[in-house]
């Protein structure tokens, strides 16, 4: 497209004036006969240059801009950001009597109401909550060297794969990702079953030489399965677009001079692949961070995360402001991480 | 070209084998002539036609091909409309505002919805508020679509319409629209393909008196699991599986830009 923008630009001009409003093969006529010749043919299309014309533009520029701009700002003002403060006010409100939020203003009859501090001091009033954060980030932090390690070899070979295969293999990441989710998970409740092949093995095994048989289903290893599972290829996809653009003459430089294969790649590649290692690794920790579905299925009783603790707030014991709390709690945390990651790129490129 | 090492072939084919192992798991028992997802005893589409048999899980259908037919519809008009104003006017708080739904966990869009539906708007929760928050999480991804489309195009077309005495209408009508036209249609098909698997902030939008199929598998997961959830799945991911392969077609940006 490029490579052609005269010919596009012909194309353009044949359609915006077909040959009945301009025959001649100059757009604007040039004898004042011609020019209301054409006015009054078309008289959309302005042939008229200077002042006039330009403030009428100008204005239409405005109101296009205003016309493109203004119905998804609108639509994400009403139903994103207002939502996400009225979580913050949720957060310093009573929870009311059956569920839902105290009234702000005062009753009249002696019932909670108004702003508290309360949920903030409850969270810390008892460690666990604070504990299953912590839980939370060590199975977000284990998930994403996981992927780490599984997507590197996958973004590698796609990257060094002949041009022609690329977009096949990128296809083949993205199929399973786009089965639905809890199909996904609900894979490996089948595969890590107890009566799966793979459990009577293991426990088989583990009978033979005396020990206890163990479940696989419904433990923090299923969990972790689980998580490494859904999240993997948005790990493998900023990789490769990563890897993808690396010079291979950088490599034989780097063997020229006499670096090894080890050397190559941590002196070399690695260095180079830190922003897809960034991006990926922002799109796993973030989502596993507040996850629910997964230990939810997987999980067992003692499993639960950030995400499980906000569901029950919001659809079992149904204390809303605690769980806005919790809310703006995992809020901040992503937002520290989203900035660190931003940060840590931006290091990077400063640096490179 | 340099040569792969073996090892790396080897991980890679692994990780390949574990993206796909518990698919086909899945699409084999639904064929399985055995009520425990536990060892093969024989093909059946026993299966099958307990789900079609299944009222619920129809209804469940139903809703939400609707749901994914109207939030998709809609979500593609504002998608549009942001992808277009952000690469031309690039206003910040509107990238804010459209990549943030995106990007965080869909837990905290889901939650923040439910209050804001039922504490300010007083809605009962149902199609409506379904609708809502699917349009509102995938605006985002038609947005980046659109986007990724209008950033590879040169600018000196528009510029030349422009030049020409197009009116900012007749821009968009006769030359910015048909070019975008394939990403538009790829964004679409993925805010349906998303809205269709929705399952977090459905499971806080839908209230009790709606049903989509993710719903409906996630009760079934977690009440009696059976292998017609093997089948419903198995047709489930035919399904998007054309509407991905269909999208990429439609616009090759889509795979980069969508991921």
């Amino acid at each position: 497209m490029a490579s052609s923008p005269f010919r596009q630009t012909d194309n353009v001009k044949q359609r915006l004036f077909p040959p009945c409003v301009v025959a001649s093969p100059c757009r604007i006529p040039h004898t004042a006969a011609g020019l209301r010749l054409a006015w009054r043919k078309n008289p959309s299309v302005s042939f008229v240059t200077g002042l006039a014309e330009r403030t009428t533009s100008q204005r239409g520029e405005r109101l296009t801009r205003l016309g493109v701009t203004a119905p998804p700002t609108l639509f994400l003002l009403a139903f994103f950001l207002v939502p996400a403060l009225i979580v913050v006010l949720a957060s310093f409100q009573f929870p009311g009597e059956f569920g839902g939020l105290a009234p702000l203003a005062d009753p009249g009859d002696g019932r909670e109401h108004g702003l508290t501090l309360e949920n903030i001091q409850f969270f810390f009033s008892d460690f666990l909550f604070t504990e299953i954060f912590l839980r939370s980030f060590v199975v977000a932090a284990e998930s994403t060297l996981i992927c780490l390690a599984m997507a590197y070899p996958v973004a590698w070979l796609i990257a060094k794969s002949p041009k022609q295969h690329r977009d096949f293999l990128v296809l083949l990441v993205i199929l399973p990702f786009a089965s639905n989710f809890l199909i996904r998970v609900y894979a490996w409740m089948i595969i890590l079953g107890p009566q799966a092949a793979l459990a009577r093995t293991l426990n088989g095994v583990l009978g033979a030489f005396g020990f206890e048989p163990v479940s696989l289903l419904f433990s923090p290893f299923a969990v972790l399965v689980g998580m490494v599972y859904v999240h993997l290829p948005f790990m493998i996809l900023p990789l490769y677009t990563n890897l993808e653009k690396h010079d291979p003459l950088l490599l034989d430089a780097a063997q020229d001079l006499g670096a090894n294969a080890w050397q190559r790649f941590w002196r070399v590649t690695w260095p180079l692949s830190l922003p897809g290692v960034f991006a990926g690794s922002a799109l796993v920790f973030i989502p596993v961070l507040g996850m629910f579905a997964i230990p939810d299925i997987l999980g067992g009783t003692r499993d639960m995360l950030i995400g499980n603790l906000i569901k029950d707030q919001f659809l079992g014991v149904r204390d809303w402001p605690f769980g806005a709390t919790l809310s703006i709690v995992l809020t901040l945390c992503v937002l520290a991480l989203a900035g660190l990651a931003a940060w840590a790129g931006k290091a990077r490129r400063t640096h490179a | 070209m340099r040569r792969l090492p073996v090892w790396l072939k080897l991980a890679a084919a692994a990780s390949f084998a574990f993206l796909y192992v518990p698919l086909v798991v899945v699409v084999a028992y639904s064929f399985n002539d055995s009520r425990l997802n536990a060892e093969w005893v024989g093909f059946t589409l026993d299966w099958y036609r307990v789900l079609f048999g299944d009222k619920e899980m129809q209804l469940a259908a139903r809703n939400s091909l609707a749901i994914a037919l109207v939030a998709s519809l809609c979500a593609t008009f504002f998608g549009t409309l942001a992808g277009l104003a952000i690469h031309r006017y690039h206003p910040r708080w509107l990238v804010l505002l459209v990549i943030t739904p995106v990007a965080m966990p869909e837990i905290l869009l889901g939650v923040s919805l439910l209050v804001f539906f039922i504490q300010v708007l007083h809605l009962t929760l149902g199609l409506v508020s379904v609708v809502l928050a699917h349009i509102t999480f995938s605006i985002g991804f038609v947005a980046i679509v659109v986007r990724t489309r209008l950033a590879g195009m040169d600018e000196s077309i528009f510029e030349a319409a422009r030049d020409l005495g197009a009116s900012p209408w007749q821009t968009f009508r006769l030359v910015t629209f048909p070019l975008i036209l394939p990403a538009v249609v790829a964004g679409f098909l993925m805010a349906f393909t998303l809205s269709l698997d929705d399952f977090v902030i459905t499971f806080f939008t839908a209230g009790v008196g709606v049903s989509t199929l993710p719903l409906q598998i996630y009760s079934m997961i977690k009440i009696a699991v059976t292998p017609e959830v093997n089948a419903i799945s198995t047709l489930l991911m035919l399904l998007t599986l054309l509407l991905v392969v269909a999208a990429s077609r439609m616009d090759k940006g889509f795979m980069k830009g969508g991921g």
